[in-house]
């Protein structure tokens, strides 16, 4: 179980407090897969990266296994087995695929670069191509996501994974993020697309910092509707649909 | 005979473990102390000033390892060592030097190499620069290369100085002729008081001479680096230099990349950036597991790989 106890998360801007996350309680159980949505600065990366450790929360407390971890570092967290693929992978002149992933397998249970071909690399091809601007904004967020299954993390957060990803590969990718999925893990998806919140046991849809909707796709999915007709952007993810029902 | 630490250090600056491969010289404390030449590859000691000779014949193929390594403190060497490489040869070349200073007094090498790549040969240059010692001298190192690139030639120079040297002023110079080809590495890490200058000249001189320099450096702790890149055209050639640096702490860099083009059909591009670790790098990598530090160590050894 991994849970969040009234985490609350500001930033200072020019000595003012600006509110991300306000008071997100939240219980994560071991073999579900969750979709995280909303509209975009609702705050769903900013969950993800308390998780991670990246943020600390100015308020509130997070537990994993029943371990208070909310101070703990983002090297503990991730030898704790949570595990976090980036929305924009950061790229690094002069280190190669092979690098990476013997520093994502390090640490963890250590499968092999079966993950390349897992999303659709070939290892002959990638392992020594240098993480840099060679590579294409598609190609950096398959091989960061192949760090995140080479780990193995009992916790994956998988931050917007479709986003740069032709469709013939995000097909592909959906079955890895599912066939990945074991019943002791947890799986959180942050997503915008239908297929992935189609896939999932529940869906969690956070607005202005707040969880707004939780609950299985029947039931949340109807109210995912109606409140999007007001915004058109998240409807326009959601679905050509939805966009034509659009009042905008 | 070879000590421990003499080996220590040749295998440090030329990966050697054992024996050379091909012909070699190595040159221990102010005095050439092992030497093998071999048939097309002939190594002689200058008779006018301190050094060698290497004389590769035309079409050779091999390896010539010229490693100097200094143990002893208060010392200078000053050494000339001209590489001829003959048409059509394709040789690997090693050369480095690497300091033990045991004492507080200066431990100094100037090594001045000029090599010259025949028409249509092709060298691989190595050169790797390191330095240890506790007593409290300083390892001094100062190379000096004059690089001649003939027509349709190819040289490939990897210029790498990774640790323990408190002070260099490196000066690299090349010529490429007509249809002649440079690629320049170089890979730089200074950390404490540490002083490094890289001072490069190319000079671009004849139709479809291409040259692209590289040079990747990181400065540590207190430390200072300067570097002068400069890329000339003479004729139609083209060149790029890229400079990048990773500054750490209270260190300084100044890179100060030059193009310059006296022909309307050259083209010549010139990049530079200095700055620090970014956050998101470090961040990924925790993310792995790793910590803080050997995050850092991560991205450090991937960048000057």
């Amino acid at each position: 179980m991994f849970t969040f106890e009234n985490i609350t998360l500001e930033f200072t801007v020019e000595e003012k407090k600006v509110p991300i996350l306000h008071d997100i309680d939240l219980q994560l159980e071991a073999g579900k897969m969750y979709a995280l949505t909303g509209p975009n600065g609702s705050g769903k990366s900013s969950v993800a990266r308390v998780a991670m450790g990246i943020y600390q929360p100015t308020e509130g407390r997070l537990f994993y296994k029943d371990e208070d971890i909310t101070s703990l570092s983002i090297t503990e967290r991730a030898r704790r087995g949570i595990g976090y693929a980036f929305q924009q992978p950061a790229r690094f002149k002069g280190m190669q695929v092979k690098d990476m992933l013997e520093y994502a397998f390090q640490y963890s249970d250590g499968v092999n670069c079966q993950v390349l071909r897992q999303i659709g690399l070939c290892p002959d091809d990638y392992l020594e191509r240098t993480l840099d601007t060679s590579l294409s904004g598609g190609e950096m967020k398959r091989i960061e996501i192949a760090t995140l299954l080479a780990r193995n993390p009992k916790v994956r957060i998988f931050d917007e994974p479709e986003a740069g990803i032709d469709l013939w590969s995000f097909e592909q990718l959906i079955d890895v993020i599912g066939d990945s999925h074991r019943e002791d893990t947890t799986t959180v998806v942050i997503s915008h697309q239908e297929k992935i919140l189609n896939m999932v046991d529940e869906i969690i849809m956070m607005e202005d910092g707040q969880i707004k909707l939780r609950g299985d796709r029947e039931t949340v999915w109807p109210q995912i509707k109606e409140s999007t007709l007001c915004s058109c952007r998240t409807a326009c993810r959601l679905g050509d649909e939805i966009y034509a029902d659009c009042p905008r | 005979m070879l000590t421990a630490l003499d080996k220590k250090l040749l295998e440090e600056v030329a990966d050697l473990h054992d024996q050379p491969p091909g012909a070699y010289n190595i040159r221990k404390d102010g005095e050439g102390i092992e030497r093998r030449s071999l048939e097309g590859i002939e190594i002689k000691t200058k008779k006018d000033q301190p050094g060698i000779d290497v004389v590769v014949a035309a079409g050779k193929e091999g390896s010539v390892h010229i490693p100097v390594i200094l143990t002893e403190t208060d010392l200078s060497d000053l050494v000339y060592n001209t590489i001829d490489i003959g048409e059509g040869a394709d040789i690997k070349l090693v050369a480095g030097c690497g300091i033990h200073n045991p004492g507080s007094g200066n431990a100094q090498h100037d090594g001045v190499h000029k090599i010259i790549v025949r028409r249509g040969a092709r060298l691989s240059y190595s050169e790797k620069h390191f330095g240890e010692g506790d007593g409290g001298g300083r390892r001094v190192l100062n190379p000096k290369t004059i690089l001649i690139i003939e027509e349709d030639a190819y040289a490939e120079l990897e210029l790498v100085q990774i640790r323990g040297v408190d002070e260099t002023e490196r000066i690299t110079e090349a010529e490429v002729k007509a249809g002649g080809r440079l690629v320049m590495f170089e890979r730089l890490l200074t950390d404490g008081e540490q002083t490094a200058n890289s001072d490069i000249a190319v000079k671009l001189m004849g139709e479809e001479s291409t040259a692209r320099i590289i040079s990747r450096s990181v400065a540590q702790g207190n430390s200072s680096q300067s570097f002068t890149p400069r890329l000339m055209a003479y004729g139609p050639g083209r060149g790029h230099v890229e400079c990048d640096s990773i500054i750490m702490d209270q260190a300084k860099v100044r890179s100060v990349p030059e193009i310059w083009a006296g022909n309307a059909e050259a083209e010549l591009v010139h990049e530079a950036a200095i700055g620090k670790i970014a956050g998101e790098q470090l961040v990924k990598l925790m993310s792995l597991g790793l910590t803080e530090e050997e995050a850092e160590e991560a991205i450090i050894s991937g960048f000057l790989k």
